[in-house]
């Protein structure tokens, strides 16, 4: 096992973490490729994703669009705007071709808004594209283990 | 003047004073009587939406779904008949299906394994012999629901008087059939949906898909994410648009009349937003004329279409809502699709559904912020009413009821004398 790369892509996905949950959110735009996609799917078994119903399906436009509503002020159900700590865990190193590193995690995301504390949990798989000494975000496919309940409101990135 | 803390609960009021011509009581959204009388009453009253016939498209296709709070199973049997059954075992009442769609032989009773057909009839008791003389297997089907179809949606209704669906529907059948049109030559199709709940009770929902006033001001925020041509579409509180009374509480809103019948001007230039979608359609060889013909169809139809009590038409999707208590209400947004049509183009339609709708949509968790900002408001002054009258004085009667400008609150008029009808007839 390649804990150094581990150790490589941890760090980088703590630091991902780290700036959603502190609204850092134009650092956050810039550690995308250009080419690269957000998506939170439906249905937990589909790949053929761009075919199918998601919560969100964003490229580059869309990525700055919705920090732009998420930070505008124009939007009633961000202001406030919602707390949330993160943490994830249980990395694992799913491929590794040299130019992109494929990692799945767990993501355990609590929000407090208003009156009411909720839990998001998500199996979150990034493919991180090699850059320099470090690494871009080429997609993040964020699965929620109750992506076909009845959800409420997300007005944050997860 | 002092509030009456002592006023007797809304439901030994008379109902019929609680809807007045500009204005409907406050209790509406927040006495739990009324909530249940409603679901006697309306949701086990009259034709309730419960599928549309692509979501259930071949024999031993099923959906498992609620009419009112009462769960039902919608299924296509083998002569290609829909039964809307109750999700219910005959024995002991267990649910035979907890899947929320799927395809199957039969529904089996995971208790005691009663087993049933797609018509629900009861094909199969294990061990029946306990039962000797005393179990007429004829006699304990699946309760089924009278189920009628127009425009391929698909109605169900406890009352076996009920009036025909078409008679029901009326002046509502012909916008019906121009909603369908954004299907641009191919069968419509649910190809999924967002859904989520608002603490908030059922009727305020009801009033969204009919209420263009909030429009610019709930969603400033999703108009600042559009372009300027779509922008100014979207700019039609002061526009020619109008909303109108159809009857039997269903109403039209239409906000932008040129996108009504989507069948005509198919010379009109592709909107800018389009442009992409329409050069890749001709690089798939798509002609001229069926490129324009699904490029205007993609965003939708110009009119939301409200049918009384659970189910809208809305531009580009279906709207169905779910009474679940009297301050909780479920909301699903299924996304329409060409069955069969371009995959580019339906990939369009899923993208612009995904912007607005669902909860990481940039409209619906404003509009769903403000629903449940009417429930919390809701439990001050108890003495109080909710308006209805925006723009009455401007009402006009028209060949198929009477209409206002597109900011009326016609529609909404419209669905509280129904209510009152249904409630205290």
């Amino acid at each position: 096992m390649n804990t150094q790369l581990l150790t490589e892509v941890g760090a980088f996905l703590w630091q991902e973490a780290d700036m959603l949950d502190h609204r850092e959110y134009q650092d956050w735009l810039a550690q995308w490729t250009a080419d690269g996609l957000y998506i939170v799917p439906i249905d937990p078994e589909a790949t053929d994703l761009a075919d199918r119903l998601n919560y969100a399906y964003d490229d580059a436009d869309m990525r700055a669009k919705r920090v732009a509503r998420l930070t505008g002020g124009e939007s009633v159900s961000t202001q406030p705007a919602s707390r949330t700590v993160r943490s994830l865990s249980r990395f694992r190193i799913l491929a590794d071709d040299g130019a992109t590193v494929t990692v799945r995690a767990a993501q355990h995301l609590r929000e407090f808004r208003k009156e009411t504390l909720r839990d998001y949990t998500a199996d979150v798989t990034y493919e991180l594209a090699r850059s320099g000494d470090g690494f871009r975000l080429k997609s993040k496919i964020v699965r929620l283990v109750n992506s076909t309940d009845a959800l409420h409101s997300i007005g944050y990135i997860l | 003047m002092a509030i009456d803390l002592k006023a007797p609960p809304a439901a030994s009021r008379d109902l019929a004073d609680l809807v007045r011509a500009d204005r409907a009581h406050t209790s509406l959204y927040t006495d739990p009587a009324i909530f249940e009388q409603e679901m006697d009453r309306i949701f086990a009253n009259c034709w309730v939406w419960v599928a549309h016939v692509s979501e259930v498209k071949e024999a031993g296709d099923y959906k498992s779904t609620y009419v009112g709070r009462q769960p039902v199973v919608v299924v296509r049997d083998r002569k290609q008949k829909i039964h809307v059954l109750l999700n219910r075992c005959r024995h002991r009442a267990a649910t035979v299906c907890e899947e929320k769609k799927g395809r199957t032989n039969s529904f089996v009773c995971p208790y005691h394994g009663w087993s049933y057909g797609l018509d629900g009839s009861l094909r199969g008791v294990p061990h029946p012999e306990s039962y000797g003389q005393c179990l007429d297997k004829g006699e304990y089907p699946l309760k089924s629901l009278r189920v009628e179809e127009y425009a391929g949606m698909v109605f169900a209704s406890f009352r076996e008087d009920i009036e025909p669906l078409a008679d029901w529907l009326g002046p509502a059948k012909k916008w019906m059939d121009l909603f369908m049109k954004q299907g641009g030559g191919y069968p419509i199709k649910v190809a999924g949906e967002h859904r989520f709940r608002f603490p908030g009770n059922w009727k305020i929902q009801l009033e969204n898909t009919t209420d263009g006033y909030h429009f610019p001001v709930v969603h400033k925020s999703f108009l600042s994410s559009v372009d300027e041509q779509t922008e100014r579409m979207l700019d039609f509180v002061n526009g020619p648009g109008f909303v109108e009374d159809l009857g039997n509480g269903h109403s039209v809103m239409v906000m932008i009349p040129e996108l009504v019948d989507l069948e005509e001007n198919l010379d009109a230039p592709v909107p800018a937003r389009f442009a992409e979608l329409a050069e890749e359609l001709r690089r798939e060889g798509h002609d001229e004329a069926k490129v324009r013909r699904i490029v205007r169809t993609v965003g939708g139809s110009g009119f939301n279409l409200n049918l009384f009590p659970n189910i809208a038409c809305s531009m580009a999707f279906f709207r169905v809502l779910r009474p679940v208590s009297v301050n909780e209400t479920e909301i699903h947004h299924a996304v329409i699709t060409m069955d069969g049509g371009p995959a580019a183009a339906n990939r369009a339609r899923l993208r612009l559904h995904e912007h607005f709708q669902g909860p990481m949509g940039f409209g619906t968790p404003d509009d769903s912020e403000a629903w449940e900002r009417v429930q919390k408001g809701a439990q001050a002054g108890n003495d109080l009413w909710i308006l209805l009258n925006r723009g009455l004085p401007g009402e006009r009667i028209t060949e198929d009821g009477r209409a206002g400008d597109v900011s009326a609150e016609t529609g909404m008029r419209a669905a509280y004398q129904q209510w009152k009808k249904l409630m205290t007839e």
